[in-house]
């Protein structure tokens, strides 16, 4: 898989300044690169703990009766990886492209409120770490509980102050809300960004994709978030005030907190979807050396997905007992939402048809993301209706879902984003032989561990229990499923491995190694402090394309 | 005319005129903000009729007809103050300005009687019952935006007391009473559900 790089230009004379000066530089900065890069570390750091907690769970799991960890450890657990997972890795990561991206791609110096960028970063951060914070702190006065254990969606009313002592429960609401505030401000910025400091010639319509997604996604965490906020702060006022919000015995409802949890919580799947559709609509078009096809059903299907999002929440909720209307009116709005999502994944296999595809490490992710993609698309409509779902809910069937999703979809689509995107940030290249053992490595490892985990679903397994007798017919399916997670820790091996030696002695990258089109690949890897001498100007959808093609550029044509 | 905005295929980059940032992003902020209080609405409608024991919103609640009015005069006197700023009349801004944070001052004093006439007369606390849980937290938070207004308020008073604010900020001091219109609106739909639909 070799290509031609363009010959790089010298790097800018190093400076080197003393370790102290640069840290500092690191901490009191407003650059959107470096939040964004830091945003995304953040998001890898907290990937390896949580990755490490599930492997735990899975070395539990892998023999019947096994006792590797007690019943409490492994509440903790799975609490603590599924709230890490989503919070601490899913939003850093999408947030931190989108800060290093968006500038970048419509042609700006910088967020449209760097300040704020900043202050939202470092409550993301700060956020996360108290979280982690109450294995030590979560002990209370009780002398009860370390580390929140009632599950990331927290029902009530198990979080109420009779049921869940000592603190744990509230490092988990704080840190929610306080990471949660972060989000809200930097979808503020983004928003307000991308309406605002559009370079000359960046019309709406000639944004990039991968803009668009962002600032619909942006536009939803604006009102999906305060959901969980607001019942977070009704939890907080029923744990330290003594309101009834969620006390049962007082009259009050533990159904509410499950609508208004799922209504933040539904969206969310969404909110962190929609960027990786956003980078394989950047990547799949380049490394098919095709423009987009279907710029307009693209957007118009970003928007549906949002729309529609907030009308699905409900599906999380078919075993609770709600009337026939809702589980209808639910079960139609949950298979109504996979006809935009569909109307994507053919768009991007028709972007692909036809077209000269380089099977370099970026595209493969995005190959891998749509086939798994579909896999977790499909067995969402399955887990739509709801009679299929009354069967097959809190078993390991709904566990494969959602990681089919998460890992199959927006993991896959995050590393294809870090290898399409590290050159540009870094200067330097990525092994393309490291990363299609990364490649390979994560896709057996993925399929093998989650792929068994939807028949032992079927076969009733029901999802968080700590431990099962043997005889059920479980046994390979989660042995398997356990085996599965040493391919995917070496797969995360090998790519800690490429970055590490990509930093150290990787070529150079120049100002655009992939032959792309977009406005960031026309200034240096890595981007001065204020990314482009001149705004640029633009008078299509493929800039990049129009100055490489001067007798054919695609504004003939648009 | 469809003619006269048509154009041709050209070269030229499309100029379009950009909106403020401090407007897009005080109207993102208040987008959020409404979602976080729609939820609190939602609550409060959703334990209409379910407290389990008195008091009940019946007995003790009175209309607050002059906090409304106060509150509502306030947007008008905002409104009168960011236009005065806006052509330049700097001491009438000043005016405007200073009525509108007493008008805000007699709102939140309003509340602050309701509040204790509730708590020592009727003892009606939030741990009462689901009324006193939703009530408080919906018109405690409501109160808060207010609290939070006023304070930036006060603070654009005392930076254009020293002069700080001249004409050219007018676009701030816009962002600024956006919020503030916001806050009232909230109140009305607060009024509406509390005072009556839940009465």
């Amino acid at each position: 898989m070799a290509f031609e790089y363009p010959l790089a230009r010298p790097p800018a004379e190093a400076q080197r300044l003393p370790l102290l000066v640069q840290l500092h530089d690191w901490v009191v900065t407003v650059d959107h690169k470096r939040l964004g890069i830091m945003y995304i570390c953040t998001g890898l750091l907290f990937f390896a703990v949580a990755g490490l907690e599930a492997s735990i769970m899975r070395w539990q799991l892998a023999f019947p009766n096994h006792d590797v960890v007690s019943p409490a450890v492994f509440n903790r657990l799975f609490t603590m990886h599924g709230t890490t997972m989503v919070f601490l890795v899913g939003m850093p990561i999408i947030l931190g492209l989108a800060n290093y991206l968006i500038p970048l791609m419509i042609g700006a110096r910088d967020l449209a409120f760097p300040r704020l960028n900043a202050f939202g970063f470092w409550l993301s951060l700060f956020g996360g770490l108290l979280l982690y914070f109450s294995y030590l702190g979560g002990e209370g006065l009780t002398g009860a509980g370390t580390a929140p254990d009632v599950g990331w969606f927290a029902y009530a009313p198990l979080t109420e102050r009779a049921f869940s002592r000592g603190h744990s429960t509230d490092y988990w609401i704080l840190s929610l809300l306080v990471g949660g505030i972060g989000s809200v401000a930097t979808s503020i910025n983004i928003v307000t960004t991308v309406f605002c400091m559009r370079c000359k010639g960046m019309t709406l319509a000639r944004m990039p994709l991968f803009v668009w997604m962002l600032l619909v996604v942006a536009g939803m965490i604006l009102f999906v978030m305060p959901p969980l906020t607001a019942a977070q702060l009704m939890l907080l006022l029923d744990r330290y005030l003594g309101a009834r919000f969620f006390d049962t015995q007082a009259g009050g409802s533990a159904v509410l907190w499950q609508h208004f949890f799922w209504i933040f919580g539904h969206p969310e799947v969404y909110v962190l979807m929609l960027p990786g559709f956003a980078a394989a609509s950047e990547i799949i078009p380049v490394f098919s050396r095709k423009p987009m096809f279907g710029y307009a059903a693209m957007v118009g299907a970003t928007l549906a997905i949002a729309f529609i999002s907030m009308g699905v929440w409900a599906h999380h909720m078919f075993t609770v007992g709600m009337s026939a209307m809702a589980n209808a009116f639910f079960t139609a709005s949950t298979m109504l939402i996979a006809v935009p999502t569909g109307i994507k994944i053919f768009n991007w296999l028709a972007t692909m048809y036809g077209g000269k595809i380089r099977f370099a490490t970026p595209m493969l992710f995005c190959i891998g993301f749509l086939f798994q993609f579909l896999c977790a698309g499909l067995t969402g409509i399955m887990l739509a209706a709801s009679p299929f779902d009354w069967q097959l809910s809190d078993s390991y069937f709904v566990v494969a879902h959602f990681h089919y999703v998460l890992i199959g979809g927006l993991l896959f689509t995050i590393f294809a984003a870090i290898h399409y995107w590290f050159p540009k940030a870094t200067g330097k290249m990525l092994s393309e032989t490291l990363g299609q053992w990364h490649f390979w490595l994560l896709v057996i490892g993925f399929n093998l561990t989650f792929g068994p985990q939807h028949i032992a679903g079927i076969l009733g397994m029901p999802r968080r229990i700590y431990t099962y007798a043997p005889g059920r017919g479980w046994e390979l399916w989660n042995l398997l499923s356990s085996i599965g997670v040493a391919f995917q820790a070496l797969a995360v091996l090998f790519f800690v491995w490429n970055i590490i030696r990509a930093l150290r002695q990787g070529p150079p990258a120049g100002d655009d190694p992939w032959d792309a089109w977009t406005l960031e690949w026309m200034t240096t890897s890595p981007p001065p402090e204020y990314n482009f001498e001149t705004f640029p100007e633009v008078q299509s959808r493929r800039p990049l394309w129009d100055l490489k093609h001067p007798h054919d550029p695609d504004w003939h044509h648009e | 005319m469809i003619n006269a905005t048509a154009h041709t295929y050209h070269a030229e980059p499309t100029e379009e005129a950009l909106p403020s940032r401090g407007r897009v992003g005080m109207v993102c902020l208040i987008a959020t903000e409404a979602a976080l209080f729609s939820i609190f609405v939602v609550a409060y409608l959703f334990y209409i009729g379910k407290s389990l024991i008195g008091p009940y919103p019946a007995q003790v609640l009175e209309v607050p007809m002059l906090p409304t009015i106060c509150l509502l005069a306030s947007s008008a006197t905002i409104m009168l103050a960011e236009r005065a700023l806006r052509q330049g009349y700097g001491v009438l801004f000043k005016g405007w300005w200073f009525l509108t944070i007493l008008l805000g001052v007699a709102f939140l004093y309003a509340t602050a009687v309701e509040w204790y006439r509730l708590i020592f007369t009727h003892h009606l606390t939030i741990s009462t019952n689901l009324f006193g849980t939703t009530f408080y937290s919906l018109v405690g938070f409501h109160a808060m935006h207010v609290t939070v207004g006023l304070i930036l308020l006060t603070l654009v008073l005392i930076l254009s007391l020293c002069g700080y604010v001249p004409q050219a900020q007018s676009e701030r001091v816009a962002a600024l009473s956006l919020y503030w219109h916001f806050v009232d609106v909230v109140w009305i739909v607060v009024f509406l559900v509390v005072y009556v639909i839940g009465r």
